[in-house]
């Protein structure tokens, strides 16, 4: 019978302290290095000003598109990337995501921390609560990228009617599909999954009603609710699924934009 | 059977207890709470640990095993690799007493302040309330809750941060989420929830609903939905403007 002392990891006073044996820290490094990634790849596209439309495509980096004259450095992304921006820096799941792997708040379960204080939501974080207003923004997004969608449908008939700016072609055009459209349709439908599971929709939808029989409407909202769940049981994987396909999308577009992917080769019929 | 090495905390606090290495002969489908007693019966009959039911039921054999909070009544031996040591600690979010007991009376303090069940008047002259099974499911899940407090032992707000004081912790939002939810409740807890409960010190980090024996969503189901009513109290001044003009919510 042997004995030791173990306090610093019995007692986890210290950063990593633990006496967990398994691979604690790959899940807070991988999302480090994913988010830091998307972060890196965002900005800098926003700063650009550059190869975000093309042909009939607009990229939801700098959507919707104002036509307004703008100074040189701002760039048309920074008068709307705030809202999907806040919508998921606010979000529930997000701020779990980067609580953990950026502020090691805590960096994972039962593991030391390297913060002495804590007042979580409760001071500073105070402003996460107003997440539902990006939510309202983010609704009204959705609908943007439905037009955007639509407007990836419409082709110039003629080289002559090509389009001139954003959603903005010299002549007639018909209805066509590329993958750009295919791109874009993925984004929309991945993007409205997510919105559709975001906790503060499924409070506004029925999760404030404690007795739906008894409420007007009450029914089909408790049925919306359920509805609600279900996206909501996985709001992680939509998180993520939508944040890699925007990027994606973006990417794709400048492709197109830049002429790396030519409007040929990219139109289906 | 074969031998397999334990490391056990012994002592009465983490500042003067240490770890003590145990090899035990151990067969299959044993648990970590029938090593625990083979290590009682045959080498340590002074070894202090709580049980009760051996069915995941009582929630009282809550210990850190290999730093995770667990049943060890619930955790197979077959789990860990054979040649791993496997360590267990008392519940670190709570004083040790001896060995594995720890002292959990804070929980119940906390339970004692929370508001109670609030019916609306009944609906029939027994005292009945009418409510359908769908509408009152969603309580339903928070009512599955064994008292194990391996969640309020793992949430860092008071495992590493010690803020008994001002925060009830995820097992009392279950706890209020129960009341809170009910169809025939009428009670308001949202000052109670951030002014006593400090539901604001969470920060929706999940560990709680991670290692739930019952599997309760605890940060989806209880604990985000009740801050988001806690929102619509405090936090929006959409709401806030509509409350002055019509004078309700
Ligand atoms: S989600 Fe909240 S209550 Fe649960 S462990 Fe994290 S901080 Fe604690
Ligand atoms: S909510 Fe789950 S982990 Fe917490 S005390 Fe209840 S059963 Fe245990
Ligand atoms: S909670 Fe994730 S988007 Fe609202
Ligand atoms: S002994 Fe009852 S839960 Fe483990």
């Amino acid at each position: 019978m042997a004995t030791s002392h173990c306090c610093k990891d019995i007692i986890e006073r210290s950063f990593g302290a633990t006496l967990r044996r398994d691979n604690w820290w790959v899940e807070p490094l991988t999302m480090v290095v994913v988010l830091l990634g998307f972060v890196i790849y965002s900005v800098w596209r926003a700063f650009e000003h550059a190869n975000y439309w093309g042909g009939p495509y607009l990229s939801p980096f700098y959507s919707p598109h104002f036509s307004v004259d703008l100074p040189r450095w701002c760039s048309p992304a920074f008068l709307i990337i705030w809202v999907p921006a806040g919508f998921r820096f606010t979000c529930y799941y997000f701020r779990k995501a980067y609580y953990r792997s950026f502020a090691s708040q805590p960096i994972a379960c039962g593991v030391g921390k390297p913060w002495k204080s804590y007042s979580g939501e409760s001071k500073l974080l105070l402003f996460q609560n107003l997440h539902r207003f990006f939510l309202y923004l983010a609704i009204a997004f959705i609908v943007v990228h439905i037009y955007d969608l639509v407007k990836a449908t419409r082709w110039p008939v003629s080289a002559a009617a090509a389009y001139t700016s954003p959603h903005h072609a010299a002549g007639p055009t018909e209805f066509g599909i590329g993958i750009g459209t295919i791109v874009i349709l993925i984004d929309v439908i991945l993007l409205t999954g997510y919105v559709s599971g975001c906790h503060a929709f499924r409070h506004l939808v029925g999760g404030c009603i404690d007795a739906p029989s008894r409420v007007f409407l009450g029914r089909l909202r408790h049925r919306i609710w359920r509805g609600v769940n279900v996206f909501n049981e996985h709001h992680n994987m939509w998180g993520w699924i939508s944040l890699a396909w925007v990027g994606f999308t973006d990417f794709y577009i400048r492709m197109v934009a830049s002429g790396t992917i030519s409007l040929e080769f990219d139109r289906l019929f | 059977m074969a031998l397999r090495k334990f490391r056990i905390f012994r002592g009465d606090s983490r500042e003067t207890g240490e770890l003590v290495e145990f090899e035990v002969e151990c067969g299959e489908g044993m648990v970590v709470l029938d090593a625990v007693h083979r290590i009682q019966a045959e080498q340590a009959p002074d070894l202090a640990c709580r049980w009760n039911c051996k069915a995941g039921k009582c929630g009282s054999c809550g210990a850190d095993v290999n730093g995770k909070p667990k049943l060890m009544c619930m955790t197979r031996l077959s789990d860990y690799p054979e040649d791993e040591v496997i360590t267990i600690t008392p519940m670190r979010a709570f004083p040790v007493i001896r060995d594995l007991a720890t002292d959990v009376s804070i929980n119940y303090e906390n339970n004692r302040r929370l508001p109670h069940f609030q019916p609306r008047p009944a609906d029939f002259e027994d005292g009945e309330f009418r409510m359908y099974q769908w509408e009152v499911e969603r309580p339903q899940e928070f009512r599955k809750c064994i008292e194990c407090f391996l969640c309020q032992n793992v949430c860092h707000v008071l495992r590493t941060h010690d803020k008994h004081q001002e925060f009830i912790g995820p097992a009392f939002f279950v706890r209020t989420a129960v009341y809170e939810m009910h169809p025939a409740d009428v009670g308001d807890r949202r000052e109670h929830l951030k002014e006593h409960g400090g539901i604001g010190l969470c920060n929706i980090t999940k560990c709680c609903t991670e290692v739930c024996p019952e599997k309760i969503k605890i940060t989806d189901n209880a604990i985000i939905p009740l801050k988001e009513r806690v929102a619509d109290k405090y936090y929006d001044p959409l709401r806030w403007l509509l409350r002055k003009l019509t004078g309700r919510g």
